[in-house]
C-alpha cells in the first residue's frame, strides 16, 4: 500500500513540477522530498493524513483546473464570440457548497482520531524533561537522575566555509539523547529564557518549550537508529543551530548506558575534590567557553556589544571576582545572560570564571584571582 | 501623476495645487490614492531588497554574506514591511481611487482625515528603518514577535518598533473608518447595498476586519511596552505570567489580518474576470456571502498558528474544525470564478493574465492551507517551509498578484494612457514563472524537514535552495520591469477611452479616462 503510494507521488510531484526542464538526477531523490513516515505508529498514521489530505487537494485541484482551463481554450473571443449570459444556479451553489463539506467531514474523521491518540498523555516507562536554552538543550532523566546538555557539534569553520562540511553539517551534537526501543518515552518539555520548540520528524513530535509551563509529548520507536531534528521556534540568533538527535538503542544498551553515566557522576564528585593548578583550571576552561560562551562572547573576549558584553578587559572579569561568580550563577535579569549553575559542574564552573580572568589580558590588567571548584560547592550551599 | 484635465461642468471647483504642498495637503481622493499606491510601491522595494538578502544567504548552505544576528533583521523588517508597508497600503490605495468613483461619491467622506492617515505612514516607516542604524540593530524577533524573544530578550530599538506599529495602526484605524462612512452615506441614489461593486464589498468588510483587530494589535505591542521599561509581566513567565497569552492576543489579530489582505484582492479579481470573459460575474450574491461568511470565520481560527503550543485536546479540534471551515465559502469563490469564465468570451490582456494566474496559484495556497488546518499534519509542517510556501503562495501571486492585475486594469482610467500591452504580459510571465521556482520547491524542503528562520541549513536542502534563490532574483527583477512600465504610461502612450475594455461595466468607465479631478459632484443614476 505505501509503495504504491510512494510511486504515486513521485509521479504526481514530477507533473506538478513546472521546471521539469532541470535533469532531475542533479536533485535529491524525490523520496527525499516528501515527509518522512517515521519509525512509530503515531508518525506513520501522520504520514498516511497527510498523504490522503495530499491525495483529496490533488483530486478536488485537477477537477476545477480542468473546468477552468478548458474554458479558458474554448471560450476564447474567437471561438466563442457571443457569451452566454447565465449568471445564477442556486442548484449549482448548494452543490458546491454541500460536496466540499462532506468531503471535509471525510478528513476531519482521521485527522480528529489520531489527534485523539496524540494526546493520550499517561506517564512514560520513562520520562525524560526537556529544557530549551538559546541555544541548546538539556535532558533530565527523572528516574535516574541524570542529566546533561546537547550542544551542536559542528565545528564553526565549516559554518564559516573553511572546511569541507560534514555528512551531518548542522544535525550533530555533542551528546544525543539516549532512548531505549519498544518503551513508551514520555517528554516533559519546557524552557528557560525564551519559546524553543522541540522537533524530532521520525516520531512526528513537535512541541513548544516554552518558560513557565510544561507541554508533554510521548513516543514509541520501533527501530534502533539515531534521529535528527530541530528546533522550530524562533529563539534568537543562534535558532538554526541548536539541533535535537536522538540516538534509539537496544533495552540492554540502554541500561549500560544508564549505569556508566552514573558513574561518570561519581568519577566528577571526585574531580571536585581534587586540588587543581591555575593551569589545569584554565586549559579546563577554555574548552568549557568555546563550548558554552562563544557564541555571544565571542572567541575573542570582545562580545557583540551592547547586547552581548566583551568579557576582555571588563572591570567584573577582572576585579571583582564575587559578582563574576554571582553573574555566572544567577544570570542577569533582563538581558541574554542565563545562569549557568545548573549547566556546568562545579569543576567546569570554576574553570570557565578562571579561563575568562586570565585570557586576553585580564590576568595582567586585573587582579589575577582564580576560582576553584570548592568556591563553587562553597556558593551552592544554602545561605543562612 | 498626470496631466490633470479641469472637469469643463463646474467650474466652480479648484484643480491641484501646483507642486509640493499639491501632494502634502491634498484631500482628494485620487491624489491621496496615487500617494498611498507610490508609497507601497517603495515599501515593496526596499521589502523586497531584504528578501534578496535573505535569498542571498540561502544561496548555498554555509554563512555566506550576512551574520545571523542580521538575517534575523532582514527577515523581521522583510514581513512587517510587505505586510504593513506594501499590501496594506496598496489596497488602501485602491479603494481611495476607486470606492468613491465606483459608488458615484464626489470624494471620500473625510478628506482631511484621509490626509492624515496617509502622511503618517512615511513616519511610522521611517522609525522602523531607522531601527537598522541604531544600537543593538532592528527588530530581530520575526513580524510575529513573540514575547518573550521581543521582550525580556529584544534589542533597545523594540520600543521604536512598538512606536511605529502605533501609528500605523492609527492610519489603518483611521482609514477603515473613511472606508465605511463614504461606503454607508455617499452611494448613488439607487445603488443598494446588493447592487455595490464586489471591490467595494470586499472593502466594507475589510474595514471593518480592520476596525476589529487593530486595536488588538495596540493592545499587545502596549502590553510589551510595560513589560519592557515599566516592570508589569503580562508575558514574562518569571513574573507569573504568561507568553502564549501573547500568542493569543497576536493570532487574534493576525488571522484576520491574513483575510485584510486577500478580500479586496477577491474583489479585485472578480471585476476583471467579469470584464474580460464579457459575461457577467457568477453568483454574485453567494461571492458577497461567502465574504462576509469568511470575514466572520476569521474570528474563530486564530489558534490554528498555534497547534503546537500545548493548547488542550478540545480547543485543538475546535480550531481545526472551524480552520477547515473556511474551505468552503473560500472554494464557493473559486467555483463562481470558473462558472463566471465558462462560456465567456474571453480575451487575455494582462490584468485577466494575472487574476487567471491568481486564481490558480491561490487556490494552490489554499490546498496547502487545509493540508495545514489538519492538526496532526501540522505538528510536522509546523515552522517549516512549508508554511512559508502556503503563505507566499496566498500572499504573492494573491494579494500582490491582484494588485498588479488592479494597476494595469484601472492605469487606463487613472493616467488616460494605456499600457504598453507587450511589456505587462512579458512581466507577468516573468513574475509568474519567478514566484513559482521561488516558492514551489519550498513545499518539498518544507516536507523535507527545513524549518523556516534559518540562516543556515543541513546539506540535503542545498539543490532547492539554490532554485528558490534563483527564482527569487528572477522575481525581484521583473519588477523593475513593473515599475519602468508603469512610468512610461504615466508620461504617455495610445490614449484610453472611457469604457477602456470592452467589456467593462460601472460607474467608473462612465467618466472619462484619465478621469477628471472631481468626479460625481452630481450624483449618476443608478438603474
Ligand atoms: C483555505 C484557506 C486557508 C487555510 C485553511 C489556512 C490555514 C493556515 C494554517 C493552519 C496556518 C498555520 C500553519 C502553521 O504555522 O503551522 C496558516 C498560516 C498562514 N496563513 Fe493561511 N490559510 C488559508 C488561507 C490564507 C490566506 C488567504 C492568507 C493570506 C492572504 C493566509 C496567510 C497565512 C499566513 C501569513 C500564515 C503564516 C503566518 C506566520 O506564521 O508567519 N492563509 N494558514
Ligand atoms: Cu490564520
Amino acid at each position: 500500500m505505501f509503495k504504491k503510494i510512494n510511486n504515486l507521488s513521485k509521479s504526481a510531484y514530477v507533473a506538478l513540477f513546472m521546471l521539469s526542464l532541470y535533469p532531475s538526477k542533479v536533485f535529491s531523490d524525490w523520496d527525499a522530498l516528501n515527509m518522512r513516515e517515521g519509525v512509530t505508529q503515531v508518525s506513520r498514521d501522520v504520514f498516511e493524513l497527510h498523504m490522503l489530505i495530499f491525495y483529496i487537494c490533488v483530486a478536488i485541484g485537477a477537477v476545477v483546473f480542468s473546468v477552468m482551463f478548458y474554458s479558458l481554450f474554448r471560450y476564447t473571443k474567437k471561438r466563442n464570440p457571443n457569451p452566454s449570459t447565465f449568471h445564477e444556479s442556486t442548484k449549482l451553489e448548494v452543490a458546491w457548497t454541500v460536496v466540499p463539506f462532506l468531503i471535509l467531514i471525510a478528513m476531519a474523521v482521521p485527522a480528529s482520531k489520531t489527534l485523539t491518540e496524540i494526546y493520550d498523555d499517561e506517564e512514560g516507562e520513562i520520562n525524560i524533561q526537556v529544557v530549551g536554552y538559546q541555544w541548546k538543550w538539556e535532558y533530565k532523566y527523572l528516574e535516574d537522575d541524570i542529566n546533561f546538555f546537547s550542544n551542536l557539534s559542528t565545528d564553526q569553520d565549516e559554518i564559516y566555509n573553511l572546511v569541507p562540511k560534514g555528512e551531518n553539517y548542522l544535525l550533530e551534537v555533542d551528546e544525543p539523547l539516549i532512548i531505549p526501543v519498544d518503551t513508551r518515552v514520555r517528554f516533559l518539555i519546557t524552557a528557560n529564557d525564551v519559546i524553543h520548540s522541540w522537533w524530532v520528524p521520525d516520531f512526528a513530535i513537535k512541541q513548544d518549550a516554552i518558560p513557565g509551563f510544561i507541554n508533554t509529548a510521548w513516543t514509541r520507536a520501533e527501530e534502533t537508529g539515531i534521529y535528527r531534528g530541530n528546533c522550530t521556534e524562533l529563539c534568537g540568533k543562534n535558532h538554526g543551530f541548536m539541533p535535537v538527535v536522538v540516538k534509539v538503542v537496544e533495552k540492554d544498551e540502554y541500561s549500560d548506558w544508564v549505569l556508566s553515566k552514573k558513574e561518570e557522576a561519581i568519577k566528577l564528585a571526585e574531580l571536585t575534590e581534587k586540588e587543581w593548578s591555575l593551569a589545569e583550571l584554565t586549559q579546563r576552561g577554555e574548552g568549557v567557553y568555546q563550548k558554552n560562551c562563544v557564541a555571544c562572547h565571542q572567541m575573542n573576549g570582545e562580545g557583540l556589544p551592547p547586547i552581548f558584553p566583551a568579557l576582555a578587559g571588563s572591570d567584573i572579569v577582572m576585579f571583582d571576582k564575587d559578582r563574576n561568580v554571582e553573574i555566572l550563577m544567577e544570570g542577569v535579569q533582563g538581558a541574554a545572560m542565563q545562569s549557568f549553575a545548573n549547566q556546568l559542574s562545579e569543576v567546569d564552573m570554576a574553570a570557565v570564571i578562571t579561563y575568562t580572568r586570565q585570557a586576553w589580558g585580564n590576568a595582567e590588567n586585573g587582579d589575577g584571582e582564580y576560582v576553584v571548584p570548592s568556591d563553587i560547592v562553597e556558593y551552592k550551599k544554602p545561605k543562612i | 501623476m498626470s496631466s490633470v484635465i479641469e472637469s469643463h461642468h463646474d467650474d466652480h471647483h479648484h484643480g491641484p495645487a501646483k507642486g509640493l504642498m499639491r501632494w502634502l495637503l491634498t484631500t482628494n481622493h485620487k491624489d491621496i490614492g496615487t500617494l498611498y499606491l507610490w508609497f507601497s510601491f517603495a515599501m515593496f522595494l526596499i521589502g523586497g531588497a531584504m528578501a534578496m538578502v535573505i535569498r542571498a544567504e540561502l544561496f548555498q548552505p554555509g554563512m555566506q554574506i550576512v551574520e545571523p544576528e542580521f538575517y534575523n533583521q532582514m527577515l523581521t523588517l522583510h514581513g512587517l514591511i510587505m505586510v504593513f508597508g506594501a499590501v496594506m497600503p496598496a489596497f488602501v490605495g485602491l479603494a481611495n481611487w476607486l470606492v468613491p468613483m465606483m459608488v458615484g461619491a464626489p470624494d471620500m467622506a473625510l478628506p482631511r482625515l484621509n490626509n492624515l492617515s496617509f502622511w503618517l505612514l512615511p513616519f511610522a516607516f521611517g522609525i522602523l528603518l531607522s531601527s537598522l542604524f541604531m544600537e543593538g540593530g532592528a527588530p530581530n524577533f520575526g513580524w510575529t514577535f513573540y514575547a518573550p524573544l521581543s521582550t525580556t530578550y529584544a534589542p533597545p530599538s523594540v520600543t521604536f518598533f512598538i512606536f511605529s506599529v502605533h501609528i500605523m495602526g492609527a492610519s489603518s484605524i483611521m482609514g477603515s473608518i473613511n472606508v465605511i462612512v463614504t461606503i454607508m452615506n455617499m452611494r448613488a441614489p439607487g445603488m443598494d447595498l446588493m447592487k455595490m461593486p464586489l471591490f467595494v464589498w470586499s472593502w466594507l468588510i475589510t474595514a471593518y476586519l480592520l476596525i476589529a483587530v487593530m486595536p488588538v494589535l495596540a493592545g499587545a505591542v502596549t502590553m510589551m511596552l510595560m513589560d519592557i521599561h515599566f516592570g508589569t509581566s503580562f508575558f514574562n513567565a518569571a513574573g507569573g505570567g504568561d507568553p502564549v497569552l501573547f500568542q493569543h492576543i497576536f493570532w487574534f489579530f493576525g488571522h484576520p489580518e491574513v483575510y485584510i489582505m486577500i478580500l479586496p484582492a477577491f474583489g479585485i479579481v472578480s471585476h476583471i474576470i467579469e470584464t474580460f470573459s464579457r459575461k457577467q460575474l457568477f453568483g454574485y450574491s453567494s461571492m458577497v456571502w461567502a465574504m462576509l461568511s469568511i470575514a466572520i470565520l476569521s474570528f474563530v481560527v486564530w489558534a490554528h498558528h498555534m497547534f503546537t503550543v500545548g493548547m488542550p485536546l478540545a480547543a485543538e479540534l475546535f480550531f481545526m474544525w472551524a480552520t477547515m471551515l473556511i474551505a468552503v465559502p473560500t472554494g464557493v469563490k473559486v467555483f463562481n470564478w470558473v462558472a463566471t469564465m465558462f462560456k465567456g468570451s474571453i480575451t487575455y490582456e494582462t490584468p485577466m493574465l494575472f487574476a487567471i494566474s491568481f486564481v490558480v496559484l491561490f487556490t494552490i495556497g489554499g490546498f496547502s492551507g487545509l493540508m495545514l488546518s489538519i492538526v496532526p499534519a501540522d505538528f510536522q509542517y509546523h515552522d517549516t517551509y512549508f508554511v512559508v510556501a502556503h503563505f507566499h503562495y496566498v500572499l504573492v501571486p494573491g494579494s500582490i498578484f491582484s494588485i498588479m492585475a488592479a494597476v494595469y486594469y484601472w492605469i487606463p482610467k487613472w493616467t488616460g494612457n494605456m499600457y504598453d500591452e507587450r511589456m505587462g504580459r512579458l512581466h507577468f510571465w516573468l513574475s509568474f514563472v519567478g514566484v513559482n521556482v521561488t516558492f514551489f520547491p519550498q513545499h518539498w524542503i518544507g516536507l523535507a524537514g527545513m524549518p523556516r528562520r534559518y540562516p543556515d541549513y543541513a546539506l540535503q536542502f542545498a539543490d532547492w535552495n539554490m532554485v528558490s534563490t534563483a527564482g527569487a532574483f528572477l522575481f525581484g527583477a521583473s519588477q523593475i520591469l513593473f515599475l519602468f512600465i508603469v512610468l512610461k504610461t504615466v508620461m504617455g502612450g495610445k490614449k484610453a477611452t472611457p469604457q477602456v475594455w470592452e467589456g467593462a461595466r460601472g460607474l467608473e468607465w462612465s467618466v472619462e479616462s484619465p478621469a477628471p479631478y472631481h468626479t460625481f459632484s452630481t450624483p449618476p443614476k443608478v438603474n
